[in-house]
């Protein structure tokens, strides 16, 4: 899904601020740093090479092929989020961001790498772009968080961009998903049939059908989570401002 | 000096609560030492109720939650109280502050094993006898070629049948309750992998184990052997505890060979247990059987390790050579 982990993190960086508990050391945030500027700047990449392909093309058609490697790269690349947070560097749940992580790469490898018949789909350059604006400026603000010099305006674009972004991403992984469901049917693409020796089957289909179903429970907890996220971070400053 | 008991009680009176009844102390020769007694909520620290002169007198007053959902405890963030806790011997003066908090809707445990253990019986049996809507309706209420699959079903059933009268017969519960909650999440479990096995296993396309009578000779004597130890474990730890009581002891190997595991284990029912699935897995060399196995054993080395942990938390004592569920392991 196209956020992950943005409210969540937060709180956890308050929360382990609160606790007598040792932060990362010296090393790690210094790695941390590092990391979060090679992601801001792959993203960034992304985000240029779709703008010159746009520009080059002059059409919207087509532009996953112009960026598909540096996505592929550094979506898969978040996977090392998860080692953070097992590690314990980063103050947050394995179990949320590596359920975070696992959505955005499976949809990257498993729906639209696996499937070539949906690359040229608009859905896609729709969730695409969620994901690179969302991305660049959740690195950023890691990134200027770790050094502690967090700019008002990336705090305010992470806490009110997703409420576009988030529904947009959404929108194109669901669609990207259902233009993939007939491919994935005729093929038997990732399909295990009876009989075998081991008495097992799986449907890819259907499993793809549950997956669009799990948004339905999953995308409203988490989209108003982020919400009142915004209300607790940003609501202060803004009655703040209104006693001035 | 009388053991007196501090008992919430509900009376049939609904609303706010009252204040508590108080008779008349009867008059003794001896000196008695009278309790003043508080009680607050966990959480907000309201005073819920304060009772005067508790002596030899059973105080009574009435909360909307009945006694199963009650947590009596001296430390907000502390254990609970039992029910047979003594007023004066526990370590407060003779002005007593309990902290109470609110367990939520309980369930007994005999309901929740029961319910949870019918379920897989029943369910199993229907893809068994292939009852329409599983299979295609040409193998309706037909049966399957291969043995094995009687066999098997054979062993299902006496799995979840011994494990019903188990819960009716053998074992002795120290809690009375569990959350409410605790059902839906269980009985999903349950049934939902006991369906997802039955599935298969039923299936007109199934296909026998590969190395035949062997391999399916060899895993129901893994089976039978590791249902005898379940049992037995389940014999000896009933034994360890006097009927109505919830005294605990170290559980030590019995005459019974089955039950010389207690040597090397803390858990064995356990280790019987994953013993058993390891069996039937082997039976019907079936994908999900091999699923349920993996993920019941990762609950119960869970279970196991919290076990054997308050084990050497409660008993100085307590033999070093043990792991919790598998031998040397783990």
């Amino acid at each position: 899904m196209s956020a992950p982990a943005m409210g969540t993190r937060k709180t956890a960086h308050t929360d382990s601020s609160n606790k007598k508990k040792k932060g990362p050391g010296t090393l790690a945030i210094a790695y941390l740093v590092i990391y979060n500027v090679v992601m801001t700047a792959g993203w960034l990449v992304i985000a240029v090479g779709l703008v010159r392909a746009y520009l080059a093309r002059g059409s919207y058609h087509g532009l996953y092929y112009s960026i598909e490697k540096p996505l592929k790269f550094f979506q898969t690349g978040a996977l090392l989020e998860i080692l953070h947070c097992a590690v314990g560097i980063v103050p947050s749940s394995v179990v949320l961001t590596g359920f975070q992580v696992m959505s955005r790469v499976f949809l990257t490898w498993a729906v639209t790498h696996s499937v070539r018949e949906v690359q040229s789909e608009d859905s896609v350059l729709l969730f695409v772009v969620a994901w690179t604006v969302t991305e660049i400026i959740r690195y950023s603000f890691y990134t200027f968080s770790l050094l502690n010099h967090l700019p008002y305006l990336i705090k305010w674009a992470r806490y009110t961009f997703f409420v576009v972004l988030y529904p947009m991403g959404v929108a194109g992984e669901l669609l990207t998903i259902y233009a993939a469901l007939p491919y994935v049917q005729k093929t038997g693409l990732y399909s295990i049939t009876l009989p075998n020796n081991y008495n097992f089957s799986f449907d890819y289909h259907t499993f793809l059908i549950l997956v669009m179903i799990s948004y339905i429970p999953l995308f409203p907890q988490l989209y108003f989570h982020m919400i009142r996220q915004r209300k607790k971070v940003l609501g202060h400053v803004e009655e703040y401002s209104k006693v001035e | 000096m009388t053991r007196l008991r501090l008992q919430i009680r509900k009376t049939p009176a609904p609303g706010p609560p009252t204040p508590a009844k108080r008779k008349p102390a009867k008059k003794t020769k001896k000196a008695v030492v009278f309790f003043e007694v508080e009680i607050l909520d966990a959480k907000t620290k309201d005073k819920l109720c304060f009772l005067d002169k508790v002596g030899k007198i059973l105080p009574s007053f009435s909360l909307h939650w009945y006694p199963a959902r009650q947590s009596i405890r001296l430390d907000p963030k502390g254990k609970s109280l039992k029910d047979e806790d003594v007023l004066q011997h526990l370590p407060v003066g003779t002005t007593a502050t309990f902290y109470f908090r609110d367990l939520g809707a309980q369930i007994s445990w005999v309901t929740v094993f029961l319910t949870e253990y019918a379920g897989p019986l029943l369910i199993y049996l229907m893809f068994y006898f292939r009852v329409p809507f599983i299979y295609a309706p040409k193998y309706d209420f037909t049966t399957s070629k291969h043995w094995v699959v009687h066999l098997a079903c054979m062993c299902h059933s006496f799995h979840y049948v011994k494990r019903l009268l188990e819960t009716l017969f053998v074992h002795r519960f120290s809690h009375g309750t569990m959350p409410l909650r605790n059902i839906f999440k269980n009985c999903t479990y349950y049934w939902g992998f006991a369906a997802w096995m039955a599935y298969y296993i039923n299936h007109p396309l199934y296909t026998p184990p590969t190395y035949g009578e062997q391999q399916i000779r060899l895993a129901l004597t893994v089976f039978l052997f590791c249902q005898i130890g379940n049992f037995s474990i389940h014999i000896a730890l009933r034994n360890l505890r006097p009927p109505g009581s919830k005294t605990r002891k170290i559980p030590y190997p019995t005459k019974n060979p089955f039950t010389w595991i207690f040597l090397l284990v803390s858990c064995p029912n356990y280790t019987y247990e994953l013993g058993s699935w390891l069996g039937f897995t082997l039976m019907t060399q079936c994908l999900p059987v091999a699923f349920f196995t993996l993920v019941g054993f990762i609950q119960m080395t869970v279970w196991a390790k919290g076990k054997h942990r308050s084990y050497l938390k409660e008993f100085r004592d307590y033999p070093t050579l043990r792991s919790p569920i598998l031998p040397f392991i783990l």
